[in-house]
């Protein structure tokens, strides 16, 4: 896939140095990588390496130091090129997880009926209809990284950017959303890069897998992951699905140590 | 033995013991040179009293159990500052027994004071007379006499002349970094000043230094400050993801302003009003001792001067319930545009 000759997403030699007190500090380096229309890109590395650094860069929220990032814009001109699901949720605790899910609607000047209706048909997607009207702080950790996942999905981009989106839930809501998250994907189809720390979700979601090195971070491997579709999590008993995540994790492993060793 | 059977006696004890001690010192003549000191043993055991009691309280009682102790207590003191009074342990010139007090409260509500020509609440049981006579400019001369009325409007009228460009100062000032560089200092510095202080040189810039203007500005002035500060916090508090977020769901600048930066600082502004709130009463019942011929800052003011205590009070009782009322408001206020804080 990554030969498609318009890819979605296309980044060359993207690095990102910051300035800080103690000099530079390079968070990227010379990062190149094609995503192809529809292709799901997982992206795992050890903590600190520039994952959503990178993913920030690729939404646009924040500058490249040299290189170049571009998203390729769809037919439609009104279509978003990007919304993020946001490691720390960002959900708005002033707004009830309609209004949430309806935000990048109304940004968009759709009319309030008509955004309601698309929110409510997503939180009865996922279950949440019957907290439409909750505000954040009346619901558990879960739903708000529903209800985050949903915003994003709500605002039907081109391309869907998650930063650890089932990063802090406890094991079973996040084999429940795992789930949710491939059905969702398979009915839509998106191009979506997706970062995670967990190599069994990598490899269950996704149909490449990048390895990031630790600091400075740079593109260690990347793996086609041959697994066909439609997956569940019955795809994590398969014996392909053991060797992937054996494969990965002897080089995640060794990457890890080094640089434990780089820091003594 | 039970444990409320234990506490139930001991309750006992503690309450023979206060009795015991008063009596005592009745009996041998000695209550009057001791009172203080009895009194304050008496509050220490009365502690232990309530709470014994407060461990056998069911849970659905509680509330009454905790209302009953806020509000008792100061039942409590206003009765033994009563008797005080009555025992002349303390002198009624500086302490005027609470019912004086209450009489006085009564006396400036319903009678004109002709020498200052005002009245409390301006007398507003004369409203319909008024009206047959002078139609709506007669109510408004009437009203106009009312001290109350006068330091409301002044607090209302400084409050939003300060408030609202604060706000809006606050939000450039928390948003733009060029502008807070140049500003900060200067504000940071001002804070510092006691703002009574800048009332002369506000008087300088009134052709009328004793009219309206110079008090209301001063409040402005105060609450101006306070509010630039605190919503200048509240926006830089505001976490940097929430803005990552409007911005990449298309916000435009007006829509960021709207949804995300005055929302995510609005806990923090209301934190300000409320000091502000409390800052504009000092300063305008300061500014009415000064210069004023009307309002409870005068008429406090004003009773001192003519010695009498009783009505001096009633003037501070009149500021607080004015304190009080004024919070509640700004509670409700925040209850209505904070619904998700309940
Ligand atoms: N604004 C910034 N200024 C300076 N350094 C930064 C800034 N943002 C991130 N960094 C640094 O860049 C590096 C990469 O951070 P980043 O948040 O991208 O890591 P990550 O891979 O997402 O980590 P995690 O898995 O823990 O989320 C870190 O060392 C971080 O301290
Ligand atoms: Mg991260």
């Amino acid at each position: 896939m990554a030969s498609n000759p318009a890819p979605k997403i296309s980044a060359r030699n993207v690095t990102k140095v910051y300035e800080t007190a103690s000099g530079h500090m390079t968070a990227v380096d010379d990062f190149t990588l094609d995503v192809a229309e529809g292709e799901f890109l997982a992206i795992v590395g050890p903590s600190g390496c520039g994952k959503s650094t990178f993913l920030r860069m690729l939404a646009g929220l924040e500058d490249v130091s040299s290189g170049q990032l571009t998203i390729r814009p769809g037919t439609d001109p009104k279509t978003p090129l990007n919304s993020v699901v946001f490691q720390e949720y960002a959900i708005f605790p002033w707004k009830t997880v309609i209004q949430n899910v309806a935000f990048g609607l109304q940004m968009r000047g759709v009319s309030e009926r008509e955004r309601l209706d698309v929110a409510q048909g997503w939180l009865d997607r996922v279950g949440l209809a019957k907290f439409a009207d909750h505000y954040p702080h009346q619901i558990s950790g879960g739903m708000k990284q529903r209800v985050s996942i949903v915003r994003a999905l709500a605002n039907d981009p081109e391309v869907l950017l998650m930063d650890e989106p089932l990063g802090a839930l406890d094991a079973q809501t996040r084999v429940v959303l795992q789930e949710e998250l491939l059905r969702i994907w398979e009915e839509t189809r998106k191009t979506v890069v997706y970062i995670t720390h967990s190599l069994e979700e990598a490899v269950l979601l996704g149909d490449r897998v990048v390895l990031m090195s630790a600091q400075p971070g740079r593109i260690l491997e990347v793996y086609d992951i041959d697994i066909p579709r439609p997956r569940s999590i019955e795809t994590m008993n398969l014996p392909a699905f053991a060797l992937y995540r054996g494969a990965i994790w002897d080089r995640l492993s060794a990457e890890v140590t080094r640089a434990m060793e780089m820091q003594q | 033995m039970t444990p409320v059977q234990q506490d139930r006696r001991a309750v006992l004890g503690f309450l023979l013991a206060i009795v015991g001690l008063h009596g005592a010192l009745t009996l041998s003549g000695q209550w009057h040179d001791w009172a203080w000191p009895a009194i304050a043993v008496s509050f220490i055991v009365l502690v232990l009293i309530c709470e014994r009691i407060g461990r056998h309280v069911p849970l659905r009682a509680r509330k009454i159990y905790e209302r009953t102790l806020a509000l008792g207590f100061p039942a409590l003191v206003l009765a033994v500052w009563e008797m005080a009074g009555a025992m002349e342990l303390i002198s009624p010139v500086w302490f005027p027994p609470p019912s004086a007090i209450g009489r006085a409260l009564w006396d400036v509500t319903v009678t004109y004071d002709r020498f200052s020509e005002t009245s409390l609440l301006g007398r507003p049981w004369l409203i319909p007379q008024e009206f047959r006579a002078g139609g709506l400019a007669g109510v408004g001369v009437l009203l106009s006499e009312s001290h109350v009325l006068a330091t409301i409007g002044r607090v209302f009228a400084g409050f939003l002349l300060g408030a609202i460009p604060g706000i809006l100062l606050g939000v450039v000032m928390g948003i733009n970094q060029t502008v807070r560089l140049m500003l900060d200092t200067t504000l940071a510095a001002i804070y510092v000043l006691p703002k009574i202080a800048i009332f002369p040189v506000v008087m300088l810039m009134f052709a009328d230094p004793f009219g309206e203007g110079p008090k209301i500005v001063v409040v402005a002035l105060a609450v101006f400050v306070l509010m630039t500060i605190n919503t200048m916090t509240g926006v830089r508090t505001i976490e940097p993801v929430y803005l990552m977020a409007g911005r990449n769901y298309g916000a435009g600048p007006l829509q960021m302003l709207r949804h995300v930066i005055l929302p995510g600082a609005l806990p923090v502004i209301f934190a300000g009003l409320r000091i502000a709130l409390g800052t504009a009463m000092i300063v305008i019942i300061s500014v009415e001792f000064l210069r004023a011929k009307q309002g409870v800052g005068f008429m406090t003011y004003y009773y001192w001067e003519v010695l009498i205590p009783e009505k001096m009070y009633a003037g501070l009782v009149v500021v607080m319930i004015l304190g009080v009322t004024l919070t509640g408001l700004l509670h409700w206020l925040q209850r209505r545009l904070m619904p998700w804080k309940r």
